[in-house]
């Protein structure tokens, strides 16, 4: 195919050196006392090899976990208001894995469905992606059962994929095709290069569990499946799709801002109205929630699921709520 | 220069402060630009987002008609750390405004029908917008009638403008207050709204219903009005939910397939027959 | 008897509703198990793997919600359901523990003095590796130390895995709930982050139990255990009570005795 390259390891330091000589930062999967994170890195050479995922995802990087909407001071009878302007540095992701990649979409889509968020869109327009497929997976990954697979070039602007020699690289974009204009020559021709992928066999039809969800929301699976969520955010926050947030104010007598900042439907209080009132007023109901929110919601109006199967919930939980698993087990037939 | 910031709020001078009732009050209030007053636009049922600058933001319907130009107006109870910033604030203050939101009351759909309001206590000012509305609009519609409720009389909201409906030949005011809650010289009813709802027994024909209230009402009125004969898709219901960004993103509002803030927050029985009961 | 046999009697005979305990997780992990039917209890597994403080859900609604629960307790959890009892947020007939010996073996300890006197064999509660990570911060200078948390509390997302996987956190409107006033700020800035731990940290002197979960909880990996730890620590150091070692409450920051040091009033 024309959009398909090699790159030698070395090509690959050069291209750093190019991204960076073109004003760029890059950040990519680092090694840090025992924990794979995503740090602007100079060179390949820190790069960490061997990693499966990052603990957070990339969203930081268009979805901030705390981010200024506003600000404004304040004297008797008087407001002013200042706008903020997203400080968005023009960046290259470097090294997430396609799953994180498609993640992009779903934060999109809710970003910039009937009205448009600056915040994000000046971020995600300054961002560039060069994703690393696959050759590892762990107990966590599910990549294929929702759509995805650990070479999908879905949000990724280029796509490498470790090969022998350094990788091969599949030129999808126009971001990408602007990465490979600044060293051309550096992107030699593919010639046959043997990529293999990671096997990760599909653990259920999500196209099926979005059918099923409707005849399901009653059933007591979910308290049951709840018992053991401690109700915290980690799942939501460490999730590259997740997106719900909170708009905080702070401010003394003469002056303010209002922040935006990362929430999740997990929280006890997420839901409560000033009356006291609570719709989800149990864990059993704010699990189902987000399932439902990611394998109903998002596909009836979004078309799309709302999650990419990186299993990054499941490793971040503290007690093991393995998506997964949850939704294998919803989809089996019932046990009387 | 990036796109428009959807978070930024007007500002709003508040040119007048009503107290309706113990910890209730209304503002009256004026874009402080006067180019935002004049591109504002508004259908009855939206919402917005209203921010005591330094507290943060809590939503209210916006309880004025959108035929009443140069001003809108919200009414709130003094519940929390927004709303007791608000109620803090003087006339000539500055508070800010996002909005419109939401969906509306399809009231050219009503024309030539019979409207009946079901309401109670701060239930009103999300209704009280499509009164004014419908009686600015007066001979588009059939019968008018209001059937309102509060615990006491002191706190019935509106209480100069319920006087003036039930002046009014063109509208039939029912006002009741729970029982106990009368005082000596009450002539309105005593009794809950939904057993005096039942009691006047109006008819479905021709006619659409709105009602809004305190969950036990809606819960109670419902079946009244089904028993009655009125069609799902002839009742009108507004939903509440915990807000935060008005704009159907921030997932607060999520409730089923539908966000509150956009596919709301005005739903009819039959719609709200779709979702799960999570509002 | 071993655990899945003492599971299968309590749920069989109703002496329990639920057996709280631990099954196979993830790539080998241990998680919460909670068996309320005598079938279920052949999916729990007790071994060195079996690491979650389980005494952080006997004061969740959805837990009360079933009844009586017995729970299988490794000493954390016994330290913490005992610092419960003191704080009179479980009574001993709420909740019956269970403690599962090296070869497997359990003992029903139906009461506090039950517990106690199990725990009073118990080694202390700061692993070695612990112990060592707390004394090489010891041996930092105020500013080197201040720069490590600084470090470490900027990664934090304020997720809050570490306070729900607390069983001392049970507030149902916790401080960080409140917002009239704001004690804390919410976003998760450097203010925010540093703020919250602080107070965190504060409320759990003299009542944290040691047990680490929140550490292991954090999904960042922020060494976040070694502050309560070390607030339980100089507790420990200055007015000699520990959390956690009966069910009589010795809560050294709200008890005034006439001997108790006053050199800080000059």
């Amino acid at each position: 195919m024309a959009d398909q390259f090699q790159l030698s390891s070395a090509s690959l330091d050069a291209l750093f050196t190019a991204l960076q000589g073109d004003g760029r930062r890059i950040l990519a999967p680092t090694d840090r006392d025992g924990r794979t994170e995503l740090n602007p890195v100079q060179t390949l050479g820190q790069v960490a090899r061997d990693y499966v995922q990052t603990a957070l995802s990339a969203k930081e990087t268009v979805f901030p976990k705390v981010e200024q909407l506003l600000s404004y001071s304040m004297a008797p009878g008087q407001v002013e208001l200042v706008d903020a302007e997203p400080r968005a540095l023009p960046t290259v992701l470097f090294g997430i894995r396609p799953c994180e990649a498609g993640g992009f979409a779903a934060l999109d889509a809710v970003f910039n469905w009937d009205t448009r968020d600056r915040f994000f869109n000046a971020r995600m327009e300054q961002l560039a992606i060069i994703g690393v497929a696959c050759t590892r997976k762990d107990d966590a990954c599910f990549c294929t059962s929702v759509g995805g697979g650990p070479g999908s070039t879905r949000g990724s602007d280029i796509l490498l994929t470790p090969a022998a020699g350094g990788f091969l690289a599949q030129v999808l974009t126009d971001k990408g095709r602007a990465i490979q204009a600044l060293a051309p020559e550096l992107f030699a021709p593919a010639a046959g290069l043997a990529a293999p992928l990671a096997e990760v066999p599909a653990a259920f039809d999500h196209a099926a569990l979005t059918a099923r969800l409707p005849e399901l929301f009653d059933s007591p699976i979910w308290d049951d499946q709840a018992l053991r969520c401690l109700g915290c955010g980690a799942c939501a926050f460490v999730c590259p799709a997740c997106v719900c947030f909170d708009i905080q104010e702070e401010a003394d007598k003469k002056a303010g801002r209002r922040l935006r900042a990362w929430d999740s439907c997990g929280f006890a209080m997420f839901t409560l109205h000033a009356s006291g009132h609570n719709p989800r007023p149990a864990q059993g109901a704010r699990w189902r929630q987000r399932v439902y929110h990611k394998f109903a919601t998002y596909p009836d109006r979004y078309g799309m699921l709302g999650c990419v199967g990186c299993g990054k919930c499941t490793r971040a939980c503290p007690v093991d709520m393995n998506l997964q698993e949850h939704l294998t087990q919803a989809m089996a037939p019932v046990e009387s | 220069m990036s796109e428009q910031n959807i978070y930024l709020p007007h500002l709003m001078r508040i040119a007048a402060i009503t107290d309706e009732a113990p910890g209730v009050r209304t503002f009256r209030l004026e874009f402080v630009d006067e180019a935002a007053a004049q591109a504002f636009a508004f259908r009855t049922g939206q919402f917005g987002l209203y921010s005591a600058f330094g507290e943060g933001e809590s939503t209210f319907c916006i309880a004025s008609s959108p035929t009443r130009k140069g001003y809108i107006e919200c009414t709130f109870r003094e519940v929390g750390r927004v709303t007791a910033g608000l109620a803090d604030k003087e006339v000539g203050d500055i508070v800010g405004f996002r909005g419109p939101y939401g969906n509306i009351f399809p009231i050219e759909d009503w024309r030539g029908r019979n409207l009946l309001f079901i309401t109670g206590g701060i239930a009103l000012p999300p209704l009280r917008s499509v009164i004014w509305n419908c009686l600015d609009l007066r001979d588009q519609f059939g019968d008018i009638t209001i059937v309102y409720g509060a615990r006491t009389v002191n706190d019935l909201v509106y209480k100069a403008e319920l006087k003036e409906w039930q002046e009014r030949p063109d509208v039939n005011l029912v006002l009741t207050v729970d029982p106990g809650g009368e005082t000596p010289d009450w002539t309105g009813k005593v009794g809950f709204v939904p057993p005096v709802v039942e009691q006047l027994a109006p008819s479905p024909d021709n006619t659409i219903a709105l009602v809004c209230g305190p969950p036990i009402m809606i819960k109670l009125t419902m079946p009244i009005l089904r028993k009655l004969g009125f069609a799902p898709e002839s009742i009108y219901t507004t939903l509440e939910n915990r807000m935060k960004c008005g704009v159907g993103k921030c997932g607060r509002c999520s409730t089923g397939r539908s966000y509150v803030c956009k596919d709301g927050p005005v739903y009819t029985l039959a719609e709200l027959g779709q979702l799960p009961a999570e509002y | 008897m071993d655990l899945i046999e003492k599971a299968e009697q309590l749920l069989q005979s109703g002496d329990v509703k639920a057996v709280l305990g631990f099954e196979a997780g993830t790539g080998g992990t241990r998680r919460p198990a909670f068996a309320r039917r005598p079938g279920q209890a052949r999916r729990l597994v007790f071994d060195d793997a079996c690491v979650q403080n389980l005494a952080s859900y006997v004061t969740r609604k959805e837990t009360r919600r079933l009844g009586k629960v017995a729970v299988a307790a490794r000493p954390g959890a016994l330290r913490a359901l005992l610092q419960l009892m003191a704080e009179r947020q479980i009574q001993e007939q709420d909740v019956l523990p269970l403690a599962v010996d090296a070869a497997g073996q359990v003992a029903e300890l139906p009461t506090a003095q039950a517990i106690e006197e199990h725990l009073a064999l118990e080694p202390g509660p700061v692993s070695a590796r612990d112990r060592e990570l707390l004394d090489r911060l010891g041996k930092l200078s105020r500013a080197e130390r201040w720069a490590f948390w600084q470090g470490e509390l900027g990664r934090c997302v304020k997720c809050y895995a570490c306070r729900n996987s607390c069983p001392m956190c049970y507030c149902e409107h916790c401080t960080m709930d409140c917002n009239r006033p704001q004690w804390v700020p919410v976003p998760s800035h450097a203010l925010g982050n540093l703020e919250y731990h602080m107070v965190r940290a504060m409320h759990l002197a003299g009542r944290c139990v040691q047990c680490g979960d929140c550490g292991r909880a954090c999904p960042v990996g922020i060494p976040i255990h070694l502050l309560t730890f070390n607030a339980e620590e100089t507790v420990h150091a200055q007015f000699g009570q520990r959390a956690g070692a009966s069910a009589k409450l010795d809560y050294a920051l709200s008890t005034f005795r006439p001997d108790d040091k006053e050199t800080f009033i000059r």
